[in-house]
């Protein structure tokens, strides 16, 4: 309910043109499924479940009778699960500590590819992470982690000294502890949580402008905007193809970076 | 004339992006071209940087909007 309310006091967009129905009012867009008291289930909270479900199955269901010579199911899992081991957790944390937060990175870089990929999925087209709360609580869980586990090793104190590089001069030790703190505290989950989120909105926003925007050229009155409608959708194609390429690059940059805060906070100096 | 200074804005900031990001390839196709072992090493770091450099192009994507 409150929600609503910060929705129409956000959208204070005056129409200029003169069509009644542009620009849309952001309260257009809270259009939940079905409410239970208080408590919204919307569309994307059902598409992540969903992948939730998926993945709970497919990684039970490959990883069950785990054989020496494999079937194609376990293969593929351990070829991911080896991938996010291997290439993303050794190399960024070291070979000292990784094995701990391989479950978490390992989970992180599947929910999230399966999210993204339910954006290009026939009858699903719901990229859950274009809805900005999912990368926000996937920040949060990464966030808590990685001063958690820096704290842990170097003290709560230690952990302020830590910010600061060795081998400086004195007199910039206070201006390099403030912009570390800034990039360590606000920078950093900020941007991890926007790039995700932009990633699939703004993939999303161009697979819906050329498809639906096909669809109303297809619907025009002269022949001229009849045919434009046919290299809208193939462009739609090739951007579907396009976009594939981003959501697995995002969700591969997501646990590369999420990787790479945790190895820096357990280096032993910055 | 009529607009959204705030598209103008968008559209100066795709500027610096895209130059960081040819830099940052640039950079890569060198290094691989020196030493084509080092194209698995290097893969990484070239994925590193082309995410954190993109990030600035979708901050101007996602503002324009606020």
């Amino acid at each position: 309910m409150s929600l609503n309310v910060l929705a129409s006091t956000l959208g204070t967009v005056a129409p200029t043109q003169d069509e009644s129905h542009f620009p849309p009012s952001p309260e257009i867009f809270w259009q939940p499924l079905f409410s239970i008291g208080s408590v919204s289930i919307t569309r994307v909270m059902v598409v992540v479940a969903f992948s939730v479900a998926l993945l709970a199955w497919w990684l039970l269901a490959t990883t069950k009778r785990a054989a020496v010579v494999p079937s194609m199911g376990q293969f593929l899992t351990e070829g991911v699960y080896g991938f996010i081991r291997n290439g993303v957790a050794k190399d960024m944390i070291g070979s000292k500590e990784f094995l701990r937060f391989v479950p978490l990175l390992f989970a992180l870089f599947v929910f999230i590819l399966v999210n993204n990929l339910f954006g290009i999925t026939p009858f699903v087209q719901m990229p859950s992470m274009s809805r900005i709360g999912f990368p926000i609580a996937l920040t949060l869980i990464v966030y808590v982690v990685y001063h958690t586990i820096g704290i842990q090793k170097h003290g709560v104190a230690g952990y302020f000294k830590f910010l600061i590089p060795g081998g400086l001069p004195g007199w910039i030790k206070p201006f390099i502890f403030v912009l570390e703190f800034i990039t360590f505290f606000i920078t950093r989950p900020l941007t991890l949580a926007l790039r995700l989120f932009g990633n699939m909105f703004a993939g999303h926003m161009l697979l819906v402008v050329f498809i639906v925007g096909g669809w109303e050229l297809f619907n025009a009155e002269s022949l001229f905007l009849k045919l434009t409608a046919l290299p809208s959708w193939a462009l739609a194609f090739a951007f579907t193809l396009f976009e594939a390429l981003v959501q697995f690059l995002q969700a591969y940059v997501f646990t590369l970076l999420a990787a790479s805060y945790i190895g820096g906070a357990l280096v032993d100096d910055h | 004339m009529e607009g959204n200074l705030s598209l103008v804005g968008y559209g100066l900031a795709t500027i610096g992006p895209a130059i960081a990001i040819g830099l940052i390839f640039a950079a890569y196709i060198n290094g691989v071209a020196r030493q084509p072992e080092s194209g698995r090493l290097l893969q990484p770091i070239a994925i590193l940087g082309f995410a954190l450099a993109e990030a600035l192009a979708i901050f101007g994507l996602v503002l324009f909007f606020l």
